[in-house]
């Protein structure tokens, strides 16, 4: 399970650390003083209400967005004084899973979740075996050859899953990666996310689903982190 | 960069990953709009390549032959235009920097005005004068010495250089061999324009897959090289094919000859066929600027 490997890299305290991060939106603050530090191996849920800034803070960390205040550092670096090259190579050290996919319409699944091993010069013939493994793994080995339309929501969610692990990335970051699936398919990637995570991946889940939050902690040992009134919070007991 | 980056990144562009690609959807109009836009400037800069050589050899033809050679014209009474004939070729004998000089024949001048008399001129009834020869040595002779010497010695000659009219045509020559090579660089420039229009709207039109790309780790070259890559090969057959279909047009046009003067020597002459050839390649490379230049810029604009 190649994918499923971490780094094997020494890292410091947190894989991803935010500090006394603010960022300005349409003229307003959308987010203020947000400090967190992702530790290697955590799981996180980072929730809030709908327009809080739950996606600009995962946009923030994986360098989609600059921050207007404070300092984002990943594996050690500082994000804001890489170059584009350096951005493009961090990220293939962060997986992403967006609400929406984004995925290549053109190219049949399996293309797609193996579009970061392409863009990193791989070669495909190689990474065959585990392409396949990972396919069987997210359930999708009978739809390798289908276009991303032709798939459903809890389909689309799990190649987003898929693509964002085939690089063994040592984060992953999942922006509402329920809110277009039934409950069932909800509990099967939140299992993926699990099966991630006890592999030593650091995991970061956007939701407002606070039911999956609840059916996780049955699951893993996760923090549950609140974006309220332009600040991070760590959620209590009430959820 | 160094000569071995540059082998690959040449080797890149022309051998190019089957993966890269494909990952870079195909799109329509931009494809054809590049396609036509290479291969009509092709068309058209052969024939401006064409009019640059063919004023090229004109301005030097005229140059080379008119330069070296003067007429002397003898304005002299018939009973006097033997004698004034025979002292003025006798003087430019003497005449330093005078290769040689001789006097038409009766035949030769006839010749001469055939074309606006017809054949079989009746010299001997027209008052026309005698015409001489002159070669110029190298170095030439001092030409207005010579004229007062002929003005003292044998009143009715003419020294005629051909500077009069010969500088101009050499002059007008050049200005239209000028003209062409502006030409190419002004079709060259349009060329470029028209593949940047055709490869912002490329980019455009594929903001999207740029935007998955650079989410999944690409780094910019990456990226870039899918549509410079195709942009260049396109480029470079569309304007193969215009380049053919104007070779053509050339090669059908009627041979150089004096009776059609400068319009039927338009065309290429020897190795002169092989200029052409450059044009897809001078096209390509233009398209690979231009695709370079618009991907670096639209992609800077992206985080």
């Amino acid at each position: 399970m190649l994918w499923g490997k971490t780094s094997g890299q020494k890292l410091g305290a947190a894989v991803i650390e935010l500090d006394n991060l603010g960022y300005n939106y349409g003229g307003g603050e959308l987010l203020s003083g947000v400090s967190v530090k992702l530790a290697p191996g955590s799981f996180h849920f980072l929730t809030g209400p709908s327009g809080a800034g739950k996606t600009t803070l995962l946009k923030l960390c994986y360098g989609a967005l600059t921050p207007t205040s404070g300092r984002v550092r990943a594996f050690n670096m500082d994000v804001k004084g890489l170059d584009r090259d350096q951005m493009a190579l961090l990220r293939r050290r962060v997986g992403v899973v967006h609400q929406d996919c984004r995925f290549l319409d053109h190219l049949p699944v399996i293309e797609n979740i193996a579009l970061p091993l392409t863009v990193s010069g791989r070669d495909l013939g190689q990474e065959e075996a585990n392409l396949r493994e990972l396919l069987n793994w997210v359930g999708l080995a009978d739809r390798s050859d289908a276009l991303p339309p032709e798939l459903s929501g809890g389909e689309r969610q799990r190649a987003a899953l898929a693509r964002s692990v085939i690089l063994s990335p040592d984060v992953i970051i999942a922006d509402e990666p329920t809110g277009n699936v039934d409950w069932e398919m909800s509990q099967r990637l939140l299992q993926l996310l699990v099966e991630l995570n006890r592999m030593g991946k650091t995991i970061l889940v956007a939701t407002h689903d606070l039911s999956l939050i609840r059916a996780a902690k049955n699951q893993v040992q996760a923090r549950v982190l609140r974006i309220w009134d332009r600040q991070l919070h760590l959620a209590g007991a009430d959820l | 960069m160094s000569s071995d980056s540059f082998a690959g990144h040449l080797k890149t562009l022309i051998i190019g990953d089957v993966q890269a690609d494909r990952v870079v959807p195909p799109s329509g109009f931009t494809a054809q709009l590049t396609l036509f836009a290479a291969g009509a400037m092709a068309f058209l800069a052969v024939f401006a390549l064409a009019l640059s050589l063919a004023s090229g050899r004109l301005a030097d033809r005229w140059a080379d032959e008119l330069a070296r050679a003067a007429t002397l014209r003898i304005n002299a009474p018939a009973e006097q235009r033997a004698a004034q004939t025979e002292a003025a070729l006798k003087i430019l004998r003497q005449t330093p920097g005078v290769a040689s000089a001789r006097a038409f024949t009766a035949d030769e001048q006839a010749a001469l005005l055939a074309p606006w008399f017809g054949a079989g001129v009746p010299l001997d009834a027209l008052p026309v004068p005698q015409l001489i020869e002159v070669i110029e040595d190298d170095p030439g002779y001092d030409a207005t010495g010579l004229r007062l010497r002929l003005q003292a010695e044998v009143p009715g000659a003419v020294l005629d250089d051909h500077t009069r009219w010969r500088e101009p045509l050499v002059e007008a020559a050049h200005s239209l061999r000028l003209l062409a090579v502006v030409s190419i660089l002004l079709i060259a420039g349009a060329m470029g324009a028209m593949i940047t229009l055709a490869a912002n709207a490329a980019l455009a039109a594929n903001a999207q897959v740029i935007e998955v790309l650079r989410l999944v780790g690409a780094q910019d070259g990456y990226i870039a090289q899918a549509f410079i890559r195709r942009f260049t090969l396109r480029a470079l057959s569309g304007a193969a094919v215009g380049m053919a279909f104007g070779m053509l047009g050339v090669w059908l046009m009627p041979a150089a000859s004096d009776e059609g003067g400068f319009l039927t020597g338009l065309g290429f002459q020897g190795f002169g066929w092989l200029l052409p050839l450059a044009i897809p390649l001078l096209g390509a490379l233009v398209a690979y600027v231009a695709t370079t230049r618009a991907a670096k810029k639209r992609l800077g604009d992206l985080t």
